[in-house]
């Protein structure tokens, strides 16, 4: 069993929500309620990640990250920071590649909460903030919930894009999927094995857990009633 | 005073007028007249090409002066057709929702005495789904005033009530309003609910103001032909206009001469609409002892009697008239009396008081 591959896996999916999932409600928020003209290119562009195989978006972030792009050289020059082949590059092309699981779910809930409510609650005097955070926010709940179990379930299993991005550098960018594909190459099946089952079980959990969140909120909402 | 003067492209307004303070006005319309726009409007929900909108000298929206207050600093309540109660709160949480500016405990305290003014401080904690009809309404009218607003914006919040839980609330709102002294602007589609509920009557249609003015003397005098047929006046018929003297003016209905107290001026020879209420058309039996009292008298000939529950609707072709039919409404026991039945010969009366003259 590769713990430092756990660890890392962990981390990893960790960072990824800490950091997506208030990107995800701002642009889902955003994508729900404007109007720009441009809306269905923008949907387009978060959802991509979904429907590109992971060799395509690895081989982009490659060349626009790589040490010898502009992007990759700025990161050098100015904090001595390398993409390609580093923990810092895994959380970055994370984020990217977990974009729609963070935004779709959180746009579709805001679309849910009408515009009826919100007239109510700017005539109960609430401010734009307050209306968010008191109306909208609650209601657009169980959709945060599913992005973030999405977010990091996909996080922790995410393959195609890690191996481009990090390569199978152990304690720095192997995760538990490298780690498994490693194993098996290395013709270990028992440890391969070991560590699938562990992934699953995490998976299982992870999402177990969202849904009876869920399904409690849900519960409770009936109980009111 | 609320002022009103509102000009927009989609939904399509132009309109200008005054709503006099504490006081119920109801702004009654067909179907996509505009109604709930202007509310939206006066509550600043809707944002129109043009506006001037002001109450009691506090200015809300001027474009020329690039005014335009959020809806959340109008100090007004609102109560839509739907109620738009927030679905995870309590009925007690929804009250306290418009008392976001007062610390918790108070804000506890204010919102469970908001239910207990609208009788349902015992439901506080249940969530609108468990709550029926009337209740939810209770509720979005408790949330409307908890902030004690100046204006009471209400948009056909009876609509999806059942009779007698409509008629109730009726009460309650009038027995509210008496209370609070607010200004109330009501929009509903039903012409007897305005009837019943407001002091200023608006008509509204296709975007545009048709006549505006106390109730009884709108219900009593329709301005246009329009406003006549937006209140139901179902006869409606062209005659020529002979002239005026101290007592009305008469016209000329095909062969007919009638009399109507009017104030409405035309010329000698011009075509002009009128109009009487079909309750106001008289069925004249033989031998009344009193006839010059009654108006102008003629014989028609029934062609549609109509049972409609507590009345009968019954449509006369007038003889030597201008051809238009009338609609006379009768208690069923005067049908039974009289005999009427299609085909049958009638004497009717119209009073000039009853005649109107449409511009």
């Amino acid at each position: 069993m590769d713990w430092s591959a756990l660890s890392l896996s962990l981390e990893l999916a960790v960072w990824t929500l800490a950091l997506l999932l208030p990107v995800g409600i701002l642009i889902g928020r955003w994508l729900a309620r404007t109007e720009v003209r441009g809306r269905p290119l923008l949907q387009a562009i978060c959802a991509l990640p979904l429907v590109l195989p992971p060799t395509v978006v690895g081989y982009y972030l490659l060349t626009f990250m790589g040490a010898r792009s502009p992007l990759g050289t700025a990161l050098d020059a100015w904090f001595g920071l390398s993409l390609v082949f580093s923990f810092p590059g895994l959380v970055f092309a994370s984020l990217l590649v977990n974009l729609p699981f963070a935004v779709l779910p959180v746009q579709r809930a805001f679309e849910g909460v009408s515009q009826e409510l919100h007239d109510a609650a700017a005539c109960c005097g609430m401010n734009p903030w307050q209306v968010f955070a008191r109306i909208e926010l609650p209601l657009a709940w169980p959709g945060v919930l599913s992005a973030a179990v999405l977010t990091f379930g996909h996080t922790l299993g995410e393959f195609g894009v890690v191996l481009m991005v990090g390569g199978n550098i152990p304690g720095e960018t192997r995760t538990l999927s490298i780690a498994i594909f490693d194993r098996i190459q290395a013709f270990d099946p028992g440890a391969a094995g070991r560590m699938a089952a562990l992934l699953l079980l995490i998976s299982l959990v992870t999402v177990a857990l969202g849904y009876g969140a869920l399904e409690g909120r849900a519960r409770r909402g009936a109980g009111q009633g | 005073m609320l002022t009103v003067s509102l000009e927009h492209d989609h939904p399509k307004l132009a309109l200008d007028f005054q709503l006099p303070r504490g006081q119920v006005s109801a702004i009654v319309g067909p179907s996509g007249s505009g109604k709930t726009s202007v509310l939206r409007a006066v509550a600043g929900l809707l944002s129109t090409r043009s506006a001037r909108i002001s109450l009691e000298g506090d200015t809300w929206a001027d474009t020329e002066r690039g005014v335009f207050l959020p809806a959340y600093q109008r100090p007004l309540g609102f109560v839509g057709q739907r109620y738009a109660l927030f679905p995870h709160l309590s009925a007690v949480a929804n009250v306290a929702a418009a008392l976001v500016h007062l610390p918790g405990a108070e804000r506890q305290r204010e919102a469970q005495a908001g239910l207990d003014a609208v009788g349902i401080g015992g439901l506080a904690s249940r969530s609108p789904s468990a709550l029926s009809g009337g209740q939810c309404q209770r509720v979005a009218m408790a949330r409307a005033l908890a902030r004690k607003p100046r204006l009471l914006l209400l948009d056909e919040p009876f609509s999806a009530l059942d009779r007698s839980t409509r008629k109730r609330l009726h009460v309650e709102l009038k027995r509210l309003q008496a209370g609070l002294g607010m200004t109330v602007v009501l929009v509903t589609h039903d012409l007897d609910e305005a009837a019943q509920l407001s002091q200023t009557l608006c008509l509204l249609r296709r975007g545009r103001m048709l006549q505006y003015g106390p109730t009884p003397e709108v219900l009593r005098q329709p301005a246009s032909v329009e406003a006549a047929r937006l209140m139901d006046f179902s006869n409606l018929a062209k005659a020529e206009w002979v002239g005026t003297d101290r007592e009305g003016a008469t016209l000329r209905w095909g062969e007919l001469v009638l009399r109507a107290a009017t104030k409405v001026v035309s010329k000698p020879g011009a075509t002009v609409s009128w109009t009487i209420r079909s309750s106001d058309v008289f069925l004249v039996k033989d031998g009344h002892p009193d006839e010059s009292s009654l108006g102008i008298l003629a014989s028609a000939r029934a062609t549609e009697v109509i049972s409609m529950g507590g009345s009968v609707l019954v449509t006369v072709s007038v003889d030597h008239s201008g051809g238009e039919p009338l609609r006379m409404r009768l208690r069923p026991g005067a049908v039974h009396r009289h005999g009427v039945h299609v085909g049958c010969r009638l004497r009717i009366a119209l009073h000039p008081e009853a005649v109107i003259v449409l511009a």
